[in-house]
């Protein structure tokens, strides 16, 4: 146990700070909906130029070309966070579509999207569940049929984020029928703007169109807009996922959050008595205090882990399940804290912080349930960590 | 920056954790509890053999001078194989008031012959770390201790006992003291021992030094031990529930592969695993880092209480009638968790304390 960074990193978190100090005033304000606005832009290109976002993607790729160190990911997360200026962009493209260009991309689609991804200029979405594949993604129907030097795909994709205000999809489409449902799977990339292609809004419960339906009648795409190759798709599949998890139940968010709640609860009252002074609700507060810290030193094991090239093995896979639980957990308390309050929505002049925690009380819980349902981990915790037999297959009908 | 468990502590762990299986068996676990023995004297000369009383007794007393993380890996194997010998009092709390506050002259007599493992400690604070129960008080006045104390942990037998009086102050008592009358608690748990204490004008001497401070610490590391016991009897429960669940077939298949079952062992390991670095982190709190300490003991001993609690009910569950039945003495890890949990403050005394130290509650 040495929870010191020691010299070199007291150093580099100083030029972090100076950074920060020096820069502070250019940090966006306005972030824009759905597409980075223009100051969002700019200060993505600042962070690249000195390394403090895209900061281990090769220089070649227009990233800043630094070699992985997770400490130094981590005292940049951890210093951004302190002084409460924004960090680089962290959509799709950045976070899923990147990584895995990188690692099963052709020389020509690396050059080609990762660097105008990286900054912001192009922004994806990812085409992967449908109507009627969920939590069973490997069933998936959308097709695409070869035609010429083409595919022409047909079918639906369902709970796509900024579908509406993507110019690029990357998407997973049967094109081996009749092979196996894991080997009949390729990972296309395409505009957008491609004929045949419509999307819808899908409105959820918080009232927001968070997410979209996009339907493809005849979508025409160059075969050569294939990753990876024919029947690859579930493989690369499997490689942005792995980074989507990385990103859900994100220990120090809630960390944050809970001292939001503490601020709350010490700020509001009823009857005139703080809800802080309340015993039963500061009860549930330590209890979740507990939880949070826990995920936060887990976070440090599993960093630690990393670090020294360990398979942390049942460890990494709880981070999605309870971090995500926990996350709600704080949410359903501060709606509890507010009380009637804590039911008022939309524009009411009554609302605390904008109504941010009955958003995060509905939209966490869409996170419990997207990325892998809470159902899926518990059965991959099951099965990976603790070696238990997978449900046996379905007798054919 | 290093979370984790250096090299050498895995090996003490994983040496401590091959001897249990050798010498403590769930026969020899069984044998114990039927003879009411907590000291089984087998399995404590084994631990001795492995140097464990003196874990973390300064050098120049004869100890190895580890930090309550390694404490913390012991008993949290010690939790695994519901052993039925002293640690918490006698390894842990008695020598941590000692170092604390003991003079020089408290210390050359007590500490080498704990270190040794020739003598045995135990402590009498329960009421100063879950409050008083039955009207249990200590006075003390010129060096003499009158009332009743109960729950003092691995008092019987013990040739020294560390008892806090009702103002928090701590004493030293010979456990052979005139005037001293000790009466074992009957409980729940086989494997260790609580006691009833009457003093009547028995002869005492004050810790010499902060006794208040010596108190607050002696307590954080109990409840971080018992954190860490929990944790290893948690971690067997699951691993009982899985090799149960992958062996037990109902209509034709092992219970192991309906999603119900297994479900039910993939909440247990997500409820527990987190709990081990929120104990690493306190323990090296209490080494380091002492301004954090009591919260983080607070914490980590009310969380490992509820996931232990959520951990016992479940993994005996998944045990079905198998579970409930004496036949696999599930129920010795059960009750070893159920013990761990109410002593030193329950979870939600720990919770107010932990308001209290962050400034969120009135004490």
């Amino acid at each position: 146990m040495d929870l010191s960074y020691g010299p070199q990193y007291e150093a580099f978190r100083a030029q972090v700070r100076h950074f920060i100090e020096t820069h502070k005033d250019q940090a966006p304000r306005r972030f824009g909906v759905s597409r980075p606005a223009p100051e969002v832009l700019a200060w993505q290109r600042l962070l690249i130029d000195n390394g403090y976002a895209a900061r281990t993607i090769p220089k070649e790729y227009g990233g800043f070309g630094a070699e992985p160190d997770i400490l130094e990911s981590r005292i940049i997360a951890e210093e951004f966070t302190k002084a409460g200026v924004p960090t680089g962009l962290a959509n799709q493209g950045i976070s899923m579509f990147v990584p895995t260009l990188l690692e099963l991309g052709t020389p020509e689609q690396k050059a080609k999207w990762i660097k105008p991804t990286l900054r912001g200029e192009i922004v994806w979405c990812q085409g992967y569940s449908e109507p009627g594949s969920g939590s069973d993604l490997a069933s998936l129907q959308t097709h695409a049929v070869e035609d010429g030097d083409d595919f022409i795909i047909n079918g639906q994709k369902i709970w796509t984020s900024t579908a509406h205000a993507a110019d690029m999809m990357f998407c997973l489409v049967r094109t081996e029928p009749d092979k196996p449902k894991h080997e009949g799977i390729s990972y296309l990339i395409f505009s957008m703007s491609t004929p045949g292609i419509e999307v819808r809004p899908l409105t959820t419960m918080t009232g927001h169109a968070e997410f979209n339906e996009v339907f493809f009648t005849d979508v025409r795409v160059p075969q050569s807009q294939i990753v990876a190759g024919r029947g690859q798709g579930w493989y690369v599949a499997n490689a942005t996922l792995k980074h989507e998890r990385g990103m859900l139940g994100d220990p120090n968010q809630a960390g944050t959050r809970f001292k939001e709640i503490v601020d709350l609860m010490s700020r509001e009252t009823v009857d005139g008595t703080r809800l802080i002074d309340n015993p039963v609700m500061r009860d549930r507060l330590m209890a979740l205090q507990a939880r949070v810290l826990a995920m936060q030193f887990h976070g440090l094991r599993l960093l630690t882990a990393a670090q020294k090239g360990e398979d942390p093995g049942i460890a990494r896979l709880i981070v999605k399940l309870q971090g995500c639980e926990i996350n709600h957990q704080l949410a359903a308390l501060a709606i509890d804290v507010l009380g009637e309050l804590g039911v008022l929505y939309g524009e009411s002049p009554h609302l605390r912080a904008g109504g941010v925690w009955q958003h995060r009380y509905m939209f966490d819980l869409g996170l419990i349930i997207g990325g892998g349902t809470a159902q899926i981990q518990k059965n991959i915790i099951s099965e990976r960590g603790l070696g238990m037999p997978r449900e046996p297959k379905a007798a054919k009908a | 920056m290093e979370f984790g468990l250096s090299q050498d502590q895995k090996l003490m762990q994983e040496s401590v954790r091959r001897t249990l299986e050798r010498v403590a068996p769930l026969e020899r676990i069984r044998r114990a509890a039927g003879a009411r023995e907590t000291v089984a004297a087998d399995i404590w000369e084994a631990l001795v053999g492995l140097g464990l009383p003196g874990l973390i007794v300064p050098e120049e007393f004869g100890g190895s001078a580890l930090g309550l993380l390694d404490a913390a890996l012991m008993a949290e194997m010690l939790g695994r194989h519901v052993a039925p010998v002293p640690f918490l009092a006698t390894i842990v709390m008695a020598p941590a008031a000692l170092i604390e506050a003991g003079s020089d002259s408290q210390k050359e007599t007590w500490l080498p012959k704990l270190a040794s493992g020739e003598i045995r400690a135990g402590v009498a604070v329960s009421e100063r770390a879950s409050g008083a129960r039955e009207g249990a008080r200590i006075t003390a006045s010129g060096g003499r201790l009158n009332g009743s104390a109960m729950f003092a942990f691995e008092a019987q037998g013990a040739d020294l006992i560390i008892v806090a009086d009702e103002k928090g102050a701590l004493h030293l008592v010979a456990g052979k003291a005139a005037g001293l009358t000790l009466t074992p608690l009957e409980t729940i748990d086989l494997t260790r021992d609580l006691s009833e204490l009457h003093f009547d004008n028995v002869e005492a001497e004050p810790l010499a030094g902060d006794s208040g401070r010596a108190l607050s610490r002696m307590i954080a590391a109990g409840r971080i031990i018992l954190a860490a016991d929990t944790l290893g009897a948690g971690d067997m429960m699951i691993e009982k529930a899985v090799d149960y669940a992958r062996e037990r077939k109902q209509f034709g298949r092992v219970i192991g592969s309906f999603q119900a079952v297994k479900h039910l062992c993939a909440e247990m390991a997500a409820e527990l695993e987190p709990g081990r670095a929120l104990i690493w982190y306190a323990a090296h709190a209490f080494d380091t880092l002492p301004d954090d300490a009591s919260l983080m003991a607070a914490h980590a001993k009310a969380h490992l209480s509820e996931a232990g609690r959520f951990v016992a009910r479940t993994s005996t569950e998944v045990h079905g009638g198998m579970g409930f039945t004496d036949l696999l003495g599930l129920h010795y890890w059960f009750k070893r968790i159920g013990l761990d949990r109410q002593l030193l403050g329950g979870p939600e005394r720990l919770r107010h304390e932990a308001a209290v130290a962050q400034g969120l509650a009135a004490a």
